[in-house]
């Protein structure tokens, strides 16, 4: 057993767990945060996508001990705590940027990491679909989540040029 | 996942000394493989060694055009660091066309270079590139360093410290991928550096090689037209459900030329 430190959406979380247990076990089994999913548990899908000190990774494919010392962000952690949606999540209600939304949690942080990572650039279409190769959706076909993610990232204050983003069906 | 102890160690030394303490010890760096193949159950270490706190492994310096990066160096991070994309902007654009960018968030060079996958693109990038493996007990030339699939020149308990790129006067890296997996089903390294013009091939065989006839050529003269013509014998290259041996052949001329087109 390895004693772990974690602050998880800004709340310092002490912890004995084995080496062998996965991020998104401890997150889901330990802490009972379910709204990080497992979908393939090969790495693939990016439904258990989370932010290891801001930076997007799959929580089932690191191990709890290895986050020790850092900071995770969960999609539980995305919202005001008044519940109020953040602008990224209010943009894909507004867009329909899910169906069953199985896949969205991952979604949501990969797009919250994208438009961190391009900040004062323009966040084009290709930029987005490019930067979504790490999590699938089985239902929309993408095009209401990438027209989310432009939305979004224009009221977070990117420089989204969203408007051309989601014409076809 | 089987059960492991874990060990955590600062610095090389304790981390070689955790590995030879152990019985079928493994180091961890970003985990993109070895997590799955734990995972499988494929590997049953009985300790696995995080590399994730040892200072000595991080860090990017460049000096005199030349440019080395610590084995713990996320892809993202050799994707995004200015001096890479300044001197060897072919090293940072392959970087950036690894996985997906949960991926290069976590895995890392010294981490895919010691795999030595197949299909992987860093191994076109330090044959292409002429770099430098310094590893806890020597430095290795790029091309000594890849020995097999899977293999490398590294010995039991030995650990990649950095890799060194020498200055570079021009390199471009072309990589027909695999469109669900991005591994490279060809990928091709065409660079010119004050020692010459290498061209290296990954994805296409068991382990990355160069084509002697292209570098000879395109060293008489840098043009598509140099190259257009050497046909390569598909009998050693790989054939799986993705790719053909002979359509892999055929796909290493199309990338040359077209690496060779980006930069003439």
């Amino acid at each position: 057993m390895t004693d772990i430190t974690i602050t998880v959406n800004g709340r310092q979380i002490t912890a004995t767990v084995e080496p062998r247990l996965l991020l998104v076990e401890f997150l889901r089994g330990t802490l009972l945060l379910t709204g990080t999913h497992v979908g393939c548990d090969t790495s693939q899908c990016g439904a258990c996508t989370v932010l290891l000190d801001g930076r997007s990774v799959k929580a089932c494919t690191m191990l709890a001990v290895q986050a020790d010392g850092q900071r995770v962000t969960t999609i539980e952690g995305v919202a005001a705590a008044d519940g109020t949606l953040h602008p990224m999540q209010h943009a894909f209600r507004e867009h329909h940027g899910l169906q069953c939304g199985f896949c969205t949690p991952g979604m949501v942080m990969s797009a919250l990491a994208l438009v961190d990572r391009h900040r004062g650039e323009p966040l084009t279409e290709t930029v987005i679909r490019n930067e979504l190769e790490g999590n699938l959706c089985r239902c929309t076909g993408y095009q209401g989540i990438v027209k989310s993610i432009a939305a979004g990232a224009k009221a977070m204050g990117a420089k989204a040029t969203g408007a051309s983003v989601g014409g076809a069906p | 996942m089987y059960a492991f102890a874990y060990q955590r160690p600062n610095t090389l030394k304790e981390a070689q000394a955790a590995f030879y303490a152990g019985e079928d010890a493994s180091y961890l760096a970003g985990g993109q493989t070895l997590i799955p193949t734990l995972k499988q159950r494929l590997r049953q270490p009985s300790v696995v060694v995080d590399l994730g706190a040892i200072a000595a492994l991080k860090g990017i310096t460049a000096s005199n055009g030349a440019v080395s990066i610590g084995a713990a160096v996320c892809h993202a991070d050799v994707a995004a660091a200015p001096e890479i994309r300044k001197l060897i902007p072919a090293l940072a654009q392959l970087a950036s066309q690894i996985g997906d960018p949960q991926v290069r968030n976590r895995g890392t060079l010294g981490g895919s270079i010691a795999n030595n996958d197949p299909a992987s693109d860093y191994p076109a990038a330090l044959v292409g590139l002429g770099a430098t493996v310094r590893t806890t007990a020597r430095d290795l030339a790029a091309d000594e360093f890849f020995t097999g699939m899977f293999e490398t020149a590294l010995a039991a308990g030995e650990l990649v410290v950095s890799v060194s790129f020498p200055a570079l006067r021009r390199a471009a890296y072309l990589k027909f991928r695999n469109p669900a997996s991005r591994y490279a089903i060809v990928g091709v390294m065409v660079a010119e550096n004050a020692r010459g013009i290498r061209v290296a091939v990954t994805g296409a065989g068991p382990v990355v090689f160069r084509i002697p006839e292209m570098e000879a050529a395109l060293a008489k003269e840098f043009s598509i037209g140099a190259i257009q013509n050497i046909c390569i014998a598909p009998d050693a290259l790989n054939a799986d459900i993705h790719a053909t041996a002979a359509y892999r052949a055929h796909l290493i001329g199309v990338m040359a030329e077209r690496a060779v087109a980006m930069i003439a």
